[in-house]
């Protein structure tokens, strides 16, 4: 044995552990460990023993405990059994997956569906695996975790620009080499400000300069364009756009990624793709499940425009009763509210907790350095009538946490 | 058209003066994160900078492999000649 001292690994994380454990000691509420001991509805859980509005779930169009989806999950349940033990390439598929790929090609109009695990995983083996050591990556400053990790397990060159900005852009495409692969990566809503993309303009930018284009439109699906496929259906780029990625664990109300595409080839993708081919597929209750769902989103007209409803009101509600938004108008359906630091952020989320309303709390990384966010998103089967009293619970919040502060 | 590795390093030094705001003298040594106390953004600028004045691409990769004035010099004078 040698006498060297072991170094603890975990060392390195000795600043962010203090700073959670002064958080805690100040006996606010832990805003990273909430617990919903039953959940009701898509709108209501029981937190901390008391019935709670969920405004933070990504459950748009309420499709959780819809009951279709939840039979299709039975039934599935007892004829296959509880997972499938394997990869896709293995023994891990099963015929719900097939049926839930064909599901996607019907919803979005495509020839190819390729379904992955998780939203993440869909990130991480597209981005991966399309660009290889000598393509470029352009993506938008403000990607999500899955997109830049993505770029990390590839070998591409990766270049950033400024976030939604399609001069930034076209300045560094034309920088690329000729002859260079090029991938150019956009999201339809970002996640945590829930701006919408100018589409139209990047993607044109991209074509112009040759690069293919993958957009990440998990906080789109039901509810933008003719058919609801997302931000990038709605501006008309069905033509122009190579692949699109999304998630089952927003408005399908369940678990899963998948990439959709129209390219001839896109079905290799299965035999090279990491992310997909060395992990176990998705258990055959939640394909099931995902399955009903999507088909039902494709009629879902009317949680749409009730989506829409609640979510303007909501915006409209809490700008009007003087709290700062992240954008001037309701362009998605993720509402959030700027605080002006850490520590007020810290303490309305409690506040609001205190008063049964679960909303999230975004800090960096999540967001953009210096940017802390209460970030809300609502669900179709949210009533305006819930929006009135949300708003109202937001109002109550903010003068306890003033007198808290005084 | 290769760039001399002294021009670019004056010209660099420029470049970082907006983002001093401590005034911390500036050699070939200097460390962003160290020294300069650079965070995430302020790289993210300062870079934008650097790529419109020689008009080329600084790949994300390269980053965490900068950490001094000097390397970043060589890395322009090594992407510039690539270009």
């Amino acid at each position: 044995m040698s006498g060297t001292p072991p170094v603890d690994l975990l060392a390195k994380f000795d600043a962010i552990r203090t700073e959670y454990a002064f958080l805690l000691s100040t006996g606010l509420s832990d805003p990273f460990g909430v617990v919903m001991e039953r959940v009701l509805s898509p709108t209501r859980a029981i937190i901390r023993g008391r019935e709670t509005i969920l405004v933070g779930t990504y459950n748009y169009m309420g499709m959780t405990f819809d009951p279709d989806v939840i039979a299709a999950g039975k039934a599935a349940m007892d004829a296959f059994g509880a997972g499938s033990t394997g990869s896709r390439v293995l023994n891990g598929t099963f015929a719900t997956h097939v049926a839930v790929e064909q599901a996607l090609k019907d919803f979005y109009g495509t020839k190819s569906a390729i379904v992955f695990s998780t939203g993440y995983q869909a990130n991480l083996g597209m981005v991966s695996t399309l660009a290889g050591k000598d393509d470029v990556i352009l993506l938008d400053a403000d990607s999500h975790a899955s997109i830049y990790d993505g770029c990390k397990l590839g070998n591409a060159e990766v270049v950033r620009f400024r976030h939604n900005d399609a001069a930034d852009l076209e300045k560094r495409l034309r920088r690329v080499p000729a002859g260079k692969g090029k991938l150019v990566i956009l999201e339809g809503v970002y996640s945590m400000l829930g701006d919408v993309a100018p589409l139209r303009d990047l993607v044109g930018a991209a074509k112009a300069h040759g690069a293919m284009v993958l957009v990440d439109e998990a906080h789109a699906m039901g509810f933008f364009g003719p058919h609801g496929r997302g931000v990038y259906e709605e501006q008309g780029l069905e033509e122009e756009v190579d692949f699109v990625v999304g998630t089952f664990s927003k408005s399908v109300g369940t678990v899963g990624g998948f990439a959709v595409s129209n390219h001839p080839h896109f079905e290799i993708l299965r035999l090279v793709c990491n992310p997909y081919r060395f992990t176990a597929s998705l258990p055959p209750v939640v394909a099931a499940s995902a399955e009903a769902s999507i088909r039902k989103l494709m009629a879902a007209r009317d949680k749409r425009e009730r989506l829409w409803a609640a979510s303007r009101k909501l915006h409209a509600g809490l700008k009007a009763a003087g709290f700062t938004m992240a954008t001037e108008t309701a362009e998605s359906a993720i509402i959030a509210v700027l605080m002006p630091s850490q520590e007020a952020c810290v303490v309305m989320w409690s506040a609001l907790l205190d008063q049964g309303i679960y909303c999230n709390l975004a800090r960096p990384p999540a967001t953009p350095m210096g940017v802390y966010l209460l970030r809300c998103s609502l669900s179709s089967e949210h009533g305006l009538d819930d929006v009135d009293e949300i708003v109202r619970r937001f109002v109550q919040a903010r003068a306890a946490s003033q007198a808290l502060a005084a | 058209m290769a760039l001399s590795r002294d021009a670019v390093l004056a010209r660099l030094f420029e470049l970082i003066q907006p983002f001093n705001t401590k005034a911390v003298p500036l050699a070939e040594d200097t460390r962003f994160a160290d020294d300069l106390e650079f965070d995430s953004l302020t790289v993210m600028d300062l870079v934008a900078s650097m790529e419109d004045e020689w008009d080329i691409n600084v790949p994300l990769n390269l980053l965490p492999d900068l950490e001094t004035v000097g390397q970043v010099a060589d890395a322009i004078v090594k992407l510039k000649a690539e270009a």
